[in-house]
């Protein structure tokens, strides 16, 4: 995989979580305590740290055959969920992520929330909010992080994708205070699905002891067979009887 | 103790398989016959790609489907 594709894959599913992450650390700071919210967000960027500090040599260390089937066996799985959901949505079978909505609800139910000091923490639930909410999202940056960088002998320029995802996303909710409902969410996730399952079917084949026919030259094809296949199945869903569901899935708050 | 091992496996088991089991269960079926193909010298790269074909349009008719049920 050339790096170009690399860190467009890494950044895109990245940014996608850090949107996430931004929209509830900015809810547990407006809606209660800022000094709590960034000892949450700081808090779980550190244990995040760790977790990289500790995984990131030992995946390496890790035969390369082994580690593509896993991983790509992982990785396809994980794709495969992504798809799906993305497909539901881009059809109308699910309702639409919508940062202002989930950005919403999060601030109601903290403002409702009663307050609790607890050491050095001004505000227990502002902090649990953020610490929660980064260290799930950023799991999953984690995880695709190491799991394309070292599939593809590059962690250094996958960890700077990612990197470069969470950075441009919190400078931009930090200047706008406000969660980034602009942000085509539904498009990158659709975008990152196919990515994560064509990387998954490429290497989890690999690691299984396929050949390719034409090598790496091949993960393109797979990438626009599965770009093809998941608009085919849009296009199909959207022809099916509207459900229950789908009539009042406008209005519904989801979470991924 | 035990609830907070099972919260742990619970977190593990949505973030890796999600809520489709038969799709995880799926890919580990077509990478051990991929495995299997290619111990006995076949050639075995088709195999990931059709499973996706069959998975991804299974997975959403049982999803759509128990939509329209409920």
């Amino acid at each position: 995989m050339s790096g170009g594709a690399l860190f467009v894959a890494v950044f895109l599913a990245c940014a996608v979580e850090a949107v996430e992450a931004t929209t509830i650390v900015l809810a547990a700071g407006a809606a209660r305590d800022w000094r709590s919210a960034l000892w949450g967000l700081f808090g779980a960027l550190l244990t995040l740290a760790v977790l990289i500090a500790a995984l990131g040599p030992a995946l390496s260390a890790v035969p390369l055959h082994a580690l593509r089937l896993v991983v790509g066996g992982l990785l396809l799985v994980f794709g495969l969920q992504w798809l799906r959901k993305a497909i539901l949505r881009a059809s109308g079978h699910k309702a639409l992520h919508d940062e202002e909505q989930i950005y919403a609800a999060e601030v109601a139910a903290a403002s409702a929330a009663p307050h609790e000091r607890r050491g050095a923490v001004t505000d227990w639930y502002a902090f649990t909010l953020s610490f929660k909410g980064v260290l799930l999202e950023g799991l999953e940056v984690v995880f695709i992080a190491l799991t394309f960088g070292t599939n593809d002998h590059n962690l250094p320029l996958a960890s700077a994708a990612a990197g470069a995802a969470v950075v441009v996303v919190g400078v931009a909710g930090i200047a706008v205070r406000a969660p980034l409902a602009r942000v085509p969410e539904n498009s990158m996730k659709f975008v990152v699905g196919v990515m994560l399952t064509a990387f998954g079917t490429f290497w989890g084949a690999e690691g299984a002891g396929a050949r390719w026919p034409e090598s790496d030259a091949s993960l393109p094809v797979v990438v626009a067979a599965v770009a093809a296949l998941a608009f085919g199945l849009v296009g199909v869903l959207r022809r099916q009887p509207m459900s229950t569901y789908r009539a009042s899935a406008a209005a519904s708050v989801v979470s991924r | 103790m035990i609830s907070k091992l099972r919260q742990f496996g619970a977190f593990w088991y949505d973030f890796v398989i999600g809520d489709d089991w038969r799709v995880a269960v799926g890919v580990v079926l077509a990478l051990a016959a991929t495995y299997g193909l290619h111990q006995a010298a076949w050639p075995a790269w088709w195999v990931v790609p059709v499973a996706v074909v069959i998975l991804l349009p299974y997975s959403l008719w049982r999803t759509t489907r128990s939509q329209r049920r409920s």
